[in-house]
C-alpha cells in the first residue's frame, strides 16, 4: 500500500525512474487531452471490486480514445485522511474528473471538491452530493436475488451458506435479496451467515466456506472479494457464486453464476458529458437493466434451473419482478414491509433488518 | 450426536490447516531470532515464497517444484537482509520492515499476470487404514504432506537448539556474540545461515498460503500472517513446544469464531475476531511477571549488530 503511493507522490516529483524501475505505470502523463482520475482502494489484481473499476478505466480509454484522454489510477489508498491527500493531488495535477470507488472517501472527496470547484468528481457507492460531486452505485442486490432464486432450487440440505463482510446496508440487503430469491421457490429456506468482518482475506474466507459446509450447507454466496470460497465448495462438491467478476477460471465446476460489475458504460458517458461540458451532478443507482450489472453465463446446473434463472433475470430487468415487495417479515417475525408495499430507494439503501429465513444475528 | 462428532472433526480439520502456515513461519523466525538476529520481514518473505511458489507450480505443473521454489525464494530474500544487517550493518528493525514493504510490491508485481487462476491444491495423504479410524482416523493420518512437515521441522529444530552442540553453539552467539566470538565461533557465518534457514521457513509458510490453504494467488493473501508468527515466537518466549502450543490456539480460536457463527451462538464475531490478540497479551502480562524465564530464553543479544573488531 506504501509502496503505490509513495511511488505515485515521486513521480509527481518527478522522479519517474523509480516506476519504470517496478514496470507498473501508476500514472500516465499529457499534455492535452482530458485527464481522468481514478482512486481505488484495493489493488487492481484484486480479481474483484478494484480489478472491475480499472477494466471499466481502460475500456473507457478504448471507447473515447486514447489521443483523447488520458487516466491516472492510484491503487490501494487507505480510506480516511490519506484519500484526501491523493484526491487533492490528482486534482492539482489538473484531472478534469476523478472517480473516488469506495464508500470510505466519501468525506475526503467532498472536502477536495469544495476547493476544486471546476473540477467533476464522482463518487462510488456514496449518498453525498454537491454541486460537483455525483455519486453511483449498481443494485448489486438484484444478482443477488438471482443466485438466491438458483440455491433455492439447487440446494439438497435446504440451507446455503452466505459469507458476510462487514455488516453496514449494502451487503444486508444483498443477504435479504437472497432470502427473497430464494423463498421464491422454497418458502422453507434456510441462510447461515458468518461474518468475517473484512472484505478480503482468502485464508479466512476459505475458513469461514468450511465452517458453513460442516454446518450443512451446500450452496455458499460471498460478500468477500477472493475466490477461495468458490475452490473450497469445489473441493468439497459444493457451489457458489462469484464476486464482482466472473471467476469460472478457478472454479469451473463450482460457479453457478457470477455477478459482474459493469462500470464501463457509465463511466463512457460521465466522461464525455465531462468533456463537453454537459456534466451535472446526479445520483446513479442502475442494475441489470442499465447493464451495470450482468450476470456471468449460468453453469454447472440442470436446464430447468437455468431457466428458472433466466425467467429471474428477465424479470428484474423488466421490472415485474420487484425483489423487496411485501410481505416481508424480519426473522423475529416483524412485518418489515406490509403486503402490496414495496420499498423504495432510500428504505433499501438503509436497509438494517434481516430477513425471515435468516439464521445468524446482525452484529449491532 | 454423530453430527456433533462429524462437526468436531471437521472443525479440527480446519484448525490444522490455519495454523500451519503459522507454525512453519515461527518455527523459521525462531531459530533467526535464537542466533540474535530480529528479522521484521516475515510477512514480505511470506508473500514472495507464497508467489514464486504458486508461480512455478503453475508453470511446471509441479506441486513439489512449487514448495521448492516457496523455499528458495524465501530464502533469497532472507539473505538480502543478512547481507544488509549482518556484512553492511544496516539497523535490523528498519531494514526488516523495509524487507515486508519490498516482498509486498515484488509479489504484486511478479503476480500480476497469476491472478485468477487455479493450481491443484496438494495432495492428501492417506494412509492406508490408519487414515479410515474413525474420529481421530481423518485428522491425524488423512492430511496433506506439509502438516506432517510442520511438525517434523519443529521436532527437528528443538532437537538441534537443545541436544547439539552446533545448537548450543547457535544459543551462545545469540545470548552472547563477543564471548562466542573471543571462543573463536563464527559468529556472523552462524547467523547468516539462521536467518536464510528463518527465510526458507517463512517462504515454506507462503507457499503453503498459496498451494495448499487458498491454492491461489492474490495480492496480500498472507492478511498478515507474518506478523502473527513475529508475535508467536514472543508469546512462546522462545520455546519450540510453546510455539506449537501458540500456533494451535491462534489457529483454534480463529476457526473458532468462524463455527460459533455458524452454530448460532449470540456472541459478538468482532469479539471473537479480538480474541486471539487478547489472549496474546494477556499471556505476555502473565509471563512477564516471572522476568528470570524470560531472560532464559530469550536471546540477550537480539538485534544487536556485530562487528568483529581486529
Amino acid at each position: 500500500m506504501l509502496r503505490s503511493r509513495r511511488t505515485f507522490t515521486k513521480m509527481l516529483g518527478g522522479t519517474a525512474a523509480a516506476a519504470a524501475v517496478l514496470g507498473r505505470p501508476f500514472i500516465v502523463r499529457a499534455a492535452d487531452p482530458f485527464k481522468a482520475g481514478f482512486i481505488y482502494v484495493g489493488p487492481v489484481a484484486d480479481f474483484g471490486w478494484t480489478h472491475q473499476h480499472d477494466t471499466a478505466r481502460k475500456a473507457m480509454e478504448e471507447a473515447i480514445g486514447t489521443d483523447k484522454v488520458k487516466t491516472t489510477y492510484v491503487e490501494s489508498v487507505k480510506e480516511g485522511p490519506d484519500a484526501e491527500r491523493v484526491i487533492r493531488e490528482l486534482a492539482t495535477a489538473g484531472h478534469g474528473i476523478i472517480f473516488t470507488t469506495s464508500f470510505g472517501f466519501m468525506n475526503p472527496t467532498l472536502k477536495v471538491a469544495k476547493d476544486f470547484p471546476a473540477v467533476k468528481f464522482e463518487h462510488a457507492t456514496g449518498y453525498k452530493r454537491t454541486e460537483n460531486v455525483a455519486t453511483y452505485n449498481i443494485r448489486f442486490y438484484e444478482g443477488r436475488y438471482i443466485q438466491g432464486v438458483i440455491a433455492g432450487k439447487m440446494s439438497k440440505s435446504g440451507t446455503i451458506g452466505y459469507i458476510g463482510s462487514v455488516p453496514i446496508p449494502e451487503v444486508v440487503m444483498g443477504m435479504n435479496a437472497v432470502a427473497q430469491g430464494m423463498r421464491s421457490v422454497r418458502p422453507d429456506g434456510k441462510i447461515k451467515i458468518v461474518w468475517i468482518n473484512g472484505w478480503y482475506d482468502p485464508g479466512k474466507e476459505s475458513d469461514a466456506t468450511k465452517a458453513l459446509i460442516d454446518q450443512g450447507c451446500d450452496i455458499i454466496c460471498q460478500h468477500t472479494d477472493s475466490g477461495s470460497p468458490l475452490q473450497v465448495a469445489q473441493e468439497r462438491g459444493m457451489h457458489g457464486f462469484g464476486q464482482a467478476s466472473d471467476m469460472i477460471s478457478i472454479a469451473p465446476k463450482a460457479q453457478l453464476t457470477s455477478s459482474i460489475d459493469n462500470w464501463g458504460p457509465y463511466y463512457i458517458d460521465r466522461v464525455k458529458a465531462a468533456m463537453d461540458g454537459s456534466w451535472k451532478s446526479q445520483d446513479v443507482w442502475g442494475g441489470l437493466k442499465a447493464d451495470m450489472l450482468k450476470m456471468a453465463p449460468y453453469t454447472n446446473m440442470d436446464d430447468d434451473v437455468k431457466a428458472a434463472a433466466q425467467a429471474a433475470e428477465d424479470g428484474v430487468k423488466s421490472g415485474q419482478i420487484i425483489i423487496f415487495k411485501g410481505p416481508i417479515k424480519d426473522q423475529n417475525g416483524t412485518l418489515q414491509v406490509k403486503d402490496g408495499e414495496a420499498l423504495d430507494d432510500g428504505k433499501i439503501a438503509g436497509m438494517n433488518w434481516l430477513a425471515e429465513g435468516i439464521e445468524g444475528k446482525l452484529p449491532s | 450426536m454423530s453430527g456433533d462428532i462429524a462437526q468436531i472433526v471437521a472443525a479440527a480439520l480446519t484448525v490444522i490447516t490455519a495454523a500451519t502456515p503459522l507454525l512453519l513461519a515461527a518455527t523459521g523466525e525462531l531459530v533467526t531470532e535464537k542466533s540474535g538476529v530480529l528479522n521484521l520481514g516475515v510477512e514480505g518473505m511470506m508473500l514472495v515464497g507464497a508467489i514464486a511458489g504458486f508461480a512455478t507450480a503453475i508453470t511446471t505443473g509441479s506441486s513439489t517444484l512449487g514448495i521448492a521454489a516457496g523455499v528458495a525464494a524465501g530464502a533469497g530474500m532472507a539473505l538480502i537482509f543478512a547481507v544488509l544487517t549482518l556484512t553492511f550493518l544496516a539497523n535490523q528493525v528498519a531494514t526488516g520492515l523495509a524487507l515486508t514493504i519490498f516482498g509486498t510490491g515484488l509479489s504484486a508485481l511478479i503476480g500480476s499476470g497469476y491472478v485468477g487462476i487455479a493450481v491443484k491444491p496438494l495432495p492428501r495423504l492417506a494412509i492406508p487404514v490408519l487414515s479410515e479410524l474413525p474420529l481421530v482416523g481423518p485428522i491425524l493420518f488423512g492430511q496433506d504432506v506439509l502438516i506432517y512437515t510442520s511438525f517434523l521441522l519443529l521436532a527437528a529444530v528443538a532437537y538441534f537448539l537443545y541436544r547439539t552442540h552446533a545448537g548450543l553453539v547457535l544459543r551462545s552467539i545469540g545470548d552472547s556474540h563477543e564471548a562466542a566470538h573471543a571462543i573463536g565461533y563464527r559468529v556472523i557465518g552462524v547467523r547468516y545461515l539462521a536467518t536464510i534457514f528463518g527465510g526458507a521457513m517463512s517462504g515454506l509458510g507462503g507457499a503453503y498460503m498459496s498451494l495448499a490453504y487458498s491454492p491461489s494467488w492474490s495480492e496480500g493473501m498472507t492478511a498478515g500472517r507474518g506478523w502473527i508468527a513475529l508475535a508467536l515466537v514472543v508469546f512462546a518466549t522462545w520455546r519450540p513446544a510453546r510455539l506449537l502450543a501458540g500456533a494451535y490456539l491462534f489457529g483454534g480460536i480463529n476457526i473458532l469464531q468462524l463455527y460459533i457463527q455458524a452454530w448460532g451462538w449470540e456472541i459478538p464475531s468482532q469479539f471473537l475476531t479480538m480474541l486471539p490478540y487478547l489472549a496474546t497479551v494477556l499471556v505476555l502480562v502473565l509471563i512477564s511477571r516471572d522476568q528470570t524465564r524470560i531472560r532464559l530464553n530469550a536471546p540477550a543479544c537480539l538485534g544487536k549488530p556485530f562487528y568483529a573488531a581486529g
